[in-house]
């Protein structure tokens, strides 16, 4: 059987056994992980790391965790570009990667494509290797699963697989060939929830994408969440527990912080904003006095909501994502 | 004149092609306009999907995102991205709608890069998102869009989701699932589907206002013609009500 390879580079490890090494000595204490947007990014990414954000591009984001890595100017980080928009937006912006496994980046869906994204792909400053929506996730589970890769049956016979780091395998049950996606165990990976306990233990509502398995398969991983619950409402209810204590290493409340992004049932997406983004970066200069003025000028994450609008603009998106503005 | 447009007439086309009790993976814009169309006319047993994890939402509105709150307000179930592609990749999955810039003779499509450097491409485009899986993994494949010598071509810059790859049998050779592949291609001015031997595009009928000639000099490649062709049975009056009315009452894709 002709089994090919994909011609580019693999960005992470997928060896199992050092994945096994790393989780052996993370911690199992149920304690607490209250800390801050500016503490986290400083202790838990290091330049060079390789990062993955949670949620679908700009629904369930952690802006605050994206903008405050722009704001301490993380450099050469690799990216899984997994259903991503504003996200990679955002970190394009602050110019942080240097490498990214892509599925999706430079759109952002009905609103069009970032004008600063596609410059930088097209610049050749990012060094790309593909993949698709399916195989990211797929890849993620098979790091979730403690394994090396996962089969499938995508993506063969494309460019989209050769210019990946995939490999085919003949299947020893069936005889047939199947895509080997090699596991993604990301090095730090930030993930915005609807509810949580100072201990990480962790509820997320709606359309869930990847996250439980991203949260299995990073090594460091941070949450920021609409509210802090009490640890005995999620004993009330043990299965709406999406994410475990064990997976989370840091605790952050940030309400609206998947602003300008949807929350799904707390607020919708900020289109007005989402808009003026997309706007400003056809012109270099003035994508660059946007940034100072929205991320590098204001010290967090809530006066970046404050220069947007704050609670004012908040109660108006909540109002459209409840369908309460219609009466 | 036409009282409809050609972004109309291709939903249209389209939400007849969607049968009732079948499933179906849409994203934003025109595909989802089509789905929605379908449910509303003949086929209200329709399950939508959105590739985030959304299943069977009641829609109040178009999403902006196939991720969005839209994409599961009232729906049977609000599940993830790998639940959808298993679902697809076990076969449960009937059709799906593709988009892209380049398209082949076998339906191969390119929504990921012009140029010939793959590091630092003439222009890039969003790439595959989900779009390979669906394409690989649904039964049915088909695409809505505007026909030019340009974008139906021989010699897409890169292949970015699979149609029949190098046609005859070597879809499956290369991996993927047996009896998946493209089924409609649905522009301005034609319909077609794919010879059942070679797998090469082939004319099936053609919409009002286009001749045979128009149909093959808007595409870069020889096409096949059915034994028979057909005039394209345009919009029904019914279907552009609840289109304009009901479906797009913004005309966010229709106005397009």
């Amino acid at each position: 059987m002709d089994l090919k390879s994909g011609i580019n580079t693999l960005f992470t490890d997928p060896d199992p056994d050092n994945a096994r090494e790393f989780f052996r000595h993370k911690s199992r204490a149920m304690k607490s992980k209250l800390t801050t947007v500016q503490e986290a990014v400083r202790t838990m990414i290091k330049d060079g790391d390789y990062v993955a954000i949670g949620g679908f591009g700009a629904n369930r984001i952690p802006t605050a965790i994206l903008h405050e890595m722009v704001r301490q100017k993380k450099k050469n980080l690799g990216f899984a570009g997994h259903t991503s928009t504003h996200d990679f937006q955002i970190l394009v912006g602050g110019e942080c990667i240097d490498r990214c496994d892509v599925a999706y980046i430079i759109g952002l869906e009905a609103r069009g494509l970032s004008a600063s994204a596609r410059r930088y792909v097209e610049s050749g400053k990012l060094k790309l290797t593909e993949w698709t929506n399916g195989t990211l996730s797929w890849r993620l589970k098979a790091a979730a699963m403690g394994l090396s890769f996962l089969p499938a049956r995508n993506i063969m016979g494309t460019d989209t697989f050769k210019y990946s780091a995939g490999k085919e395998i003949e299947c020893p049950y069936t005889g047939k060939k199947f895509a080997a996606h090699p596991a993604l165990y990301p090095d730090f990976a930030a993930i915005h929830v609807h509810e949580c306990d100072v201990y990480g233990n962790a509820r997320v509502y709606g359309a869930s994408v990847s996250d439980q398995d991203l949260a299995k398969a990073a090594k460091r991983v941070v949450l920021t969440t609409e509210r802090i619950i009490s640890t005995d409402k999620i004993r009330q209810n043990p299965e709406c527990t999406f994410i475990p204590f064990w997976c989370v290493d840091a605790v952050i409340e940030v309400p609206y912080g998947s602003y300008p992004g949807n929350m799904p049932y707390e607020y919708f997406s900020d289109e007005a904003h989402i808009k003026e983004w997309l706007t400003v970066e056809k012109d270099p200069d003035e994508f660059r006095k946007f940034l100072d003025k929205q991320i590098y000028g204001t010290k967090d994450f809530y006066e970046y909501l404050e220069l947007n609008g704050g609670i004012g603009k908040m109660m108006k998106l909540r109002s459209i994502e409840l369908l309460t503005d219609r009466q | 004149m036409a009282d409809y447009n050609a972004m109309e007439l291709m939903i249209c086309v389209a939400a007849r092609n969607l049968e009732d009790g079948a499933t179906v993976v849409v994203g934003t814009g025109a595909p989802c306009a089509a789905a929605m169309l379908s449910q509303k006319t003949h086929s209200p047993n329709l399950t939508i999907m959105f590739e985030a994890g959304g299943v069977a939402p009641i829609l109040p509105s178009m999403p902006i995102s196939v991720g969005d709150s839209r994409t599961f307000h009232k729906a049977i179930m609000a599940s993830s991205m790998p639940e959808i592609m298993e679902t697809c990749q076990r076969g449960m999955v009937d059709y799906t709608f593709l988009g892209g810039a380049q398209i082949d003779m076998y339906g191969n499509i390119n929504s990921t890069m012009i140029g010939k450097d793959h590091q630092k491409p003439k222009v890039r485009f969003p790439g595959s998102g989900g779009a390979n899986d669906l394409a690989s993994l649904c039964w049915r494949t088909m695409m809505m869009t505007v026909q030019d010598a340009k974008r139906f071509t021989d010699k897409p810059d890169f292949i970015t989701s699979p149609g029949y790859l190098q046609g005859g049998n070597s879809r499956y050779e290369a991996g993927l699932p047996l009896g998946t592949g493209p089924y409609r291609i649905i522009t301005n001015m034609a319909i077609m589907g794919f010879d059942a031997e070679t797998k090469w595009m082939t004319v099936l009928s053609i919409n009002p206002g286009y001749s045979r000639k128009d149909v093959q000099d808007n595409c870069g490649f020889e096409l096949k013609w059915a034994q028979k062709i057909t005039d394209t049975d345009p919009p029904h009056a019914e279907e552009l009500r609840i289109l304009r009315e009901v479906v797009d009452p913004h005309r966010y894709i229709i106005g397009r």
